[in-house]
């Protein structure tokens, strides 16, 4: 089983994100980047599958000099290989020029199953996965909560609002995982050491064949980026007695708020 | 920018989503700005009745693609058919809500097939000249992008609660379409609803309980939320002890939410947990701590012990109700 994990690293989901002199990006002088979450995830159903199956795993991201960190802590999971396109061109892409990119590489990767994240937690575009589905003309799951691979079949538990439902499809799939599909494992000390010598493949975009000067024109672009309005809370509801407060909450909350 | 705006209702078993009334609405005045009609496309199996209701929310026409085939969502019968539709409609916008069942998914998997630009979870959409500009949380909700979308069509995915509903007449008419699903290799094998559970991010009123709770027993929160008409939600750390299901969990890696009123019950206000429910209209928070974090971004405050607080909420509320 030939599995593709595709990564993002982001920004710790403790940041406190500020906003870049440019407008259009966030100051990222002392974020702690992270593997995203939901690409933990990823990570952590593609060694399982290979620990049932056999096989191998490849982690493959878009980004920068940084994002080899994000590599090597998935590859000291227990990932075989991984490769990165770091190009500076990559920079002012949307999703689906990242979608494309990395459909690009997967020419040349060899696939039973592609692992995405639903969403990167920087972004919370939902998108990049479904759409690198689309490129290859593969089928694509998303939300995934439980999966069985049986006869070159995929069998997949989505979470949907209110339930979930069960799709089937044959290899090749892309599938995107939700919370509840597993628990990430934490890299071990050997697991870090082997890391070191694990295979990480940096590649430029013309290196995989594509125009660097036209993968960067976004058709959807930000404009400005604005912090959301401050919340002015802070109105602790006072009284003798529990009973008192309560008393005082629901008419402020009946009266005032109008929510009741 | 003047072909119309074409609008994908969501239904789920022959109802529709609230989320879809949201994004008509929307549609309805993106399409009075451009001067232009919003067309309401249906997909699903025995669909044509509860269609006709869409034209009370503007809907001009109302387009029926009415196939056992496309009685549950599957990304590759649903794309093919709603990009011949959108090849032979060719609308400047295409709107539908960004829910997890379908719009998401639809959404992405549309934008890629058509090389089309796509803001998701819209909070706010403008026309401004011949742009779509349109609002969106990125970040968790610490950061709200305005983003520019430049070809066709359009497609933005607006978040659920996020759009006021508007009634507003529309001509309504229905024209049934003969669909092909074109190649599809996903196969529907089963569905498993949970019978009367108001979907978090659609809700109202959601009462939410963190590590606070103790333990599994939610009783005085649902209690609370049966009365309001509301959901239950859930801090991760309740999620992580097993106390409640990964569905209810509220927060940057869980569900966004903005109801009109959010009640925090034993939760302390990690970053993550604000990110999840920080754009409610009416936060109150509920914790023993007076130093609790989440109190610095609630509307209203109790400090005390909610097994005593919440019970009493709920007969205060019963006595208003009468
Ligand atoms: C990558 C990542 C992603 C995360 N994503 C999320 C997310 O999506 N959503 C989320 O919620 N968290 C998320 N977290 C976790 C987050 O950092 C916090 O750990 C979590 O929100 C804390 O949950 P809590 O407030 O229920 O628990 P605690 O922080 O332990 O707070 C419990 C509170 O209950 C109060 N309390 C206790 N007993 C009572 C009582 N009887 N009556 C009243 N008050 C009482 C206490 O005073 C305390 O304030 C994430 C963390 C990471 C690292
Ligand atoms: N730069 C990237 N490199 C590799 N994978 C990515 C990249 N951006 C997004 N992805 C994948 O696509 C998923 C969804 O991302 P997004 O559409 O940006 O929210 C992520 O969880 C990753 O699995």
């Amino acid at each position: 089983m030939e599995i593709v994990v595709l990564l993002k690293q982001v920004p710790a989901t403790e940041s406190i994100v500020r906003i870049a002199d440019d407008g259009v990006s966030i100051k990222t002088d002392d974020i702690k980047w992270v593997i995203n979450p939901y690409d933990e995830l990823a990570v952590e159903e593609a060694l399982r599958i290979k620990e049932a199956q056999g096989g191998k795993v490849t982690i493959l991201s878009v980004g920068t000099d940084k994002t080899v960190e994000a590599i090597r802590t998935a590859l000291a999971m227990g990932a075989d290989e991984g490769v990165l396109i770091n190009d500076p061109q990559t920079q002012g892409c949307d999703a689906l020029g990242i979608a494309r990119i990395l459909a690009a590489v997967l020419k040349d990767i060899p696939y039973d199953l592609i692992i995405a994240g639903q969403r990167a937690v920087d972004d919370d575009n939902y998108q990049v996965g479904t759409a690198v589905a689309e490129f290859l003309s593969i089928p694509n799951i998303s939300m995934v909560i439980k999966e069985e691979i049986a006869d070159g079949k995929i069998k997949c538990h989505r979470s949907i609002e209110g339930g979930t439902v069960v799709l089937e499809a044959p290899l090749p799939v892309l599938f995107t995982t939700q919370r509840g599909l597993n628990e990430p494992r934490y890299a071990s000390l050997p697991g870090i050491m082997k890391a070191k010598k694990k295979p990480l493949d940096t590649k430029t975009l013309a290196d995989i064949g594509l125009d660097s000067s036209k993968v960067g024109d976004a058709i959807t672009k930000i404009n400005v980026m604005q912090l959301p309005p401050e919340r002015e809370g802070g109105r602790i509801v006072e009284g003798e007695t529990a009973q008192e407060k309560v008393t005082e909450l629901v008419r402020a909350l009946h009266e005032e708020a109008k929510v009741i | 920018m003047s072909q119309g705006v074409l609008a994908i209702a969501e239904q789920v078993d022959g109802v529709f989503r609230k989320v879809t009334y949201e994004a008509l609405s929307e549609g309805k005045r993106i399409a009075g700005s451009l001067g232009c009609d919003l067309t309401a496309v249906v997909l699903g199996s025995d669909v044509e009745n509860i269609s006709k209701g869409l034209g009370k929310y503007g809907a001009d026409r109302i387009l029926v693609a009415d196939n056992t085939a496309l009685k549950e969502y599957m990304t590759d019968a649903y794309t093919n058919v709603i990009a011949d539709i959108i090849g032979k409609e060719n609308p400047a916008v295409v709107i539908l809500g960004a829910t997890a069942v379908q719009g998401r998914d639809l959404s992405a998997s549309l934008s890629a097939r058509l090389n089309a630009p796509l803001a998701m979870e819209c909070v706010e959409i403008r026309v401004e000249n011949d742009k779509l500009i349109a609002t969106r949380p990125m970040y968790g909700g610490k950061i709200m992008s305005e983003v520019a979308l430049e070809g066709k069509p359009r497609i933005v995915a607006t978040r659920p609660n996020a759009m006021a509903v508007a009634e507003s007449a529309g001509a309504g008419s229905i024209e049934q379409l003969d669909v092909d699903t074109g190649k599809t290799v996903l196969q529907f094998v089963e569905k498993k609803m949970e019978t009367g559970k108001i979907e978090l991010t659609e809700a109202d009123v959601v009462v939410s309980g963190g590590r606070g709770m103790g333990g599994s027993d939610y009783s005085v929160v649902e209690k609370l939320a049966e009365l309001l008409g509301g959901a239950v939600g859930a801090s991760r750390s309740a999620v992580d002890e097993g106390w409640r299901p990964h569905s209810d969990q509220v927060g940057q890696t869980g569900k966004v939410v903005s109801p009109n009123l959010y009640i925090a019950s034993g939760i302390s206000g990690a970053i993550q947990h604000l990110a999840g429910m920080s754009s409610s209209k009416v936060i109150v928070a509920i914790n023993k701590d007076s130093e609790a974090p989440i109190f610095s971004k609630a509307d209203f405050g109790i400090v005390g012990d909610l097994f005593e607080v919440l019970p009493l909420v709920t007969e205060e509320i019963k006595k208003l109700k009468g």
